[in-house]
Formats: structure tokens, sequence, C-alpha cells
């Protein structure tokens, strides 16, 4: 069963958090990928507002593919998180406090959240069209030039996601592939 | 010799990326089917409900399967006996690739300079296009909308003649552990063995679109498939990552003739969205 969600995260709902929890995510959320979060550590180092205030806030890595007409997005799944590493521990020391996307996130980042007591979620990757449903509107809000991986203002309801790490420093990703490894000793 | 006008050639490109795009093929479907039947992780087998509820969403809405609609791969077997008519064949078959990704709504994900002003090419251009000249008058056109996550986790390693099958296996079960949950399992594991560097991936990439499942030719290769496959599955990786017995839908070995001093073996990732579609001209 999965529990529901409010965006922004509180600190009381980050704390009842646990990697392995299926939620249901219902709010604000903000895109961002490479070249956003490229740009985004730019201004921070500048001493430059971001285009959004960051503090509290959940950014999703996704570039969605073009909307039909009539609809708020098109296909809206996550792209791999790992290549935001670099960019995370900066965003988390500013404020941010949850990441959306897939694949695993460096040492790096996974202390920042500790530290810093922020969350870890994955979307499946590849049902952009099963994601998209729980979009309701979408916004382009900064970088109109970069298309696809323009930051974007999603309001979602129900956005179907699943823990990966937790304030407290588990990780989905090794403990469920631990619950299932038969062949530890072949590498 | 046949005509085959190149509008016919952009007609068909344009329609195969927009179709492979929302539809899954008829065995890949039956593949991951298979899987939540067997999978042993209750998560895993949600994760596989969730990847075939949004089959079918992109299907009855010709929405996107993936926001991430590829690099635009091409792959033609041309008769040598085909004349091109109205224009230059590669021409033909980049237009079509603008055109589908424009009428399609897919999403355009090329950029021009990859390491400098990495500045969006707008339609996907240029396809990557691989042409394998063929007896007879018709040409097949194959598109597979490849995404970035999966394509990011390929490997090539240039063995040596000492190494053996074991040490096949152990570079294709190392690349998938450590690809992880990147490249969205469950996976089909293309492996080309020989040749060249390039030829290895070429083979890699184009075993990817055998019918899931369906075994090499050849016995000793076959069993090759299964046992990477058994070791891939033993990882406990699972749909998405989120730990479970559902790692890899198949492995496709191909094999080829290689120099006395090699053993080039390449690993090129599908993710579950495996995309492709294909017509004969």
């Amino acid at each position: 069963m999965a529990k529901k969600v409010s965006l922004p995260l509180t600190d009381e709902a980050l704390e009842g958090l646990r990697a392995g929890d299926q939620v249901r995510l219902s709010g604000v959320m903000y895109t961002a990928r490479d070249i956003a979060h490229k740009r985004l550590t730019e201004d921070l180092e500048q001493g430059k507002p971001l285009p959004f205030d960051i503090k509290g806030q959940t950014i999703y890595y996704m570039g969605p593919s073009p909307a039909r007409p009539g609809q708020p997005i098109g296909a809206a799944g996550p792209t791999t998180s790992g290549r935001m590493d670099i960019y995370s521990p900066r965003l988390l020391a500013e404020g941010l406090k949850g990441m959306i996307g897939k694949g695993r996130r460096s040492p790096e980042v996974r202390d920042a959240m500790k530290k810093y007591k922020a969350a870890y979620f994955a979307a499946i990757g590849g049902a952009g069209a099963l994601i998209s449903r729980s979009v309701r509107k979408s916004e382009v809000i900064a970088y109109e030039d970069l298309g696809a991986e323009a930051v974007r203002r999603l309001e979602v309801e129900d956005f179907p996601a699943m823990v990966i790490n937790d304030i407290h420093g588990a990780d989905l990703y090794q403990d469920g592939k631990a619950k299932y490894r038969k062949n530890n000793d072949i590498i | 010799m046949r005509d085959i006008a190149a509008e016919e050639v952009t007609d068909a490109v344009s329609h195969l990326f927009q179709e492979a795009c929302y539809h899954l093929p008829g065995d890949v479907l039956g593949a991951l089917k298979q899987a939540r039947e067997t999978e042993e992780s209750p998560t895993g087998r949600e994760v596989l409900d969730g990847i075939l509820e949004n089959a079918r969403i992109a299907a009855s809405e010709q929405i996107p399967l993936c926001q991430d609609t590829g690099t635009a791969v091409v792959l033609l077997e041309l008769g040598q006996e085909v004349h091109v008519t109205g224009g230059d064949l590669y021409l033909a078959i980049n237009e079509g690739v603008r055109r589908g990704y424009d009428e399609g709504y897919l999403r355009k994900s090329i950029v021009l300079k990859p390491y400098s002003a990495r500045v969006n090419t707008k339609d996907n251009t240029p396809a990557i296009i691989h042409t394998d000249i063929v007896p007879g008058d018709r040409l097949k056109i194959t598109v597979m909308p490849k995404g970035g996550g999966a394509e990011n986790m390929s490997r090539l390693a240039m063995l040596t003649p000492a190494s053996g099958r074991q040490d096949i296996i152990d570079f294709v079960v190392t690349a998938v552990d450590e690809a992880g949950s990147n490249p969205c399992p469950p996976l089909i594991i293309g492996v080309g063995i020989g040749g060249t560097a390039e030829k290895a991936l070429v083979l890699a990439k184009t075993a990817l679109l055998r019918t899931v499942g369906q075994p090499n030719p050849d016995a000793e290769t076959a069993q090759l498939e299964k046992d990477i496959l058994r070791w891939v599955n033993g990882l406990g990786i699972g749909p998405m990552g989120y730990g479970g017995t559902t790692t890899a839908l198949a492995v496709h070995a191909e094999v080829f003739p290689c120099h006395i001093t090699s053993l080039p073996v390449a690993v090129n990732l599908q993710c579950h969205s495996a995309r492709h579609k294909e017509t004969v001209l």
C-alpha cells in the first residue's frame, strides 16, 4: 500500500519515510537535468538568485517529450540520476529536500542526504506514459532555450515513486539486491 | 534493377519511428508478461505491472512509452539490385527522422557538438545508419529508438586469446552488475564476440533485434547465452533495480571470426522499453 506524501516535503514526513516505501506524491516539484544543474550551480557560485526558491523543494530529473495539444505534458519518466551527482551536494546544502530520478547515487550524495536530511526517490524508468497521468500542470519557469531540458514547475497528483534513500541512511538498491542475490561468489 | 523512391523511404522511416515509440513489439510484451509470472520479488512484480500498464497507455493514447525517444538508429539491408531514385538515401532517412519526431511528438535528444556547445539539433538528426548490402531487389529498414540510459552502460573489452568462455561470462556479468539500476532493467543483453572492436559493438547492437529469447542457432553460443542469463539473474538487481530475480529477459550473443591476437567482447544493453520496428520496401 503506497503512502500519500505531500510536496514540498516536511521534516516530519521525511522522518517517517523508509527506503523501500512506495509513495504517491502530490503537490509541486521542479524539473532539472544536466545542463540546468550546471546553470543552477553557476548561479550559486556567482551569488545570483536561483530561478526558484530551492529551500524545502523537490527536483525531478526529467525532460518530457512534447505535449500533444490539450495535454499538460508528454511522456514524463525519470532520467539517470547519477549524472547529477556532482551537483547535488551543493543543492542539498542550499536546502533541497527531495530528488526523484532513477539509478544509484554516489557516496557523496548519500552522505549529504543524511547530513541535510533529504530523501531520494525513484520513479519507474521507461514508464513515461504512465507517469504523465499524474502531472496536472507543467510550466517552463527557467532556461527555456534548453527545450526538453528547461526547468519546469510541475503540479502532480499521486505521482508514483519509491523511496530509495531515506534520511536514516538506508539504500533500497543495496538492500533489495542483497536480498535476491544468489551468486555472491562468482564475481 | 528495381526503383525505390527516396520519398517512400522518408515516409517509411517517419512512420516506423512513431509506431516504435508508442508500441512495444509483441515478443517484448510476451517476455515481460512471462517475467511477471516468474519474478520472486513482490515489488519486482509491481514494477512489471507498471511497465505493462505503461505499454497499454502508450498504445491507446499514442504517447511515447518513454520520454527518451532515443538516438535514431536505422539499420538497412539494401538489396544490390535496388536503385534509389529522386534523392540521396541517407538524406531521405534523416528527413524521415525529422518528420517522424516532429509529427509524433517525440523528444529531440541529439546535440550537435558532443564535447563543447551541446546545442540541440532540434529534429533528432543525424540518424545513426548501418547499411548491409545484400542480394535481391528489396530494402529492409529497421528503426531502433535507442535510449541513453541503457546505451551509456555499453562496454567493450579486448580480451586476449588466453581468455576463454568464463572470462567472457565474467566480463558481461560484471558489466550488468556495475550498471545496476541505471539501464532500466529488466534488460535484453546484446553481446558481440569476435571481429574487431567496432564489429563486436555492431554485433552486440544488432543482437538486440532478435526475437526476445530466441537462442543463437549455434548450440555452443546458445549455451553461452543461457549461462550468462542465469548468472545475470542471480545478481539480485531485479526490475528497476529494486531487488528481484528478473534482471534480464534474455541474452543474445552474436559471434564473428577474429584476428589471431584478438578476442573482442562488446556489451550493448537494451532497457525494457525495447523499441524497434521494421518494414520491407
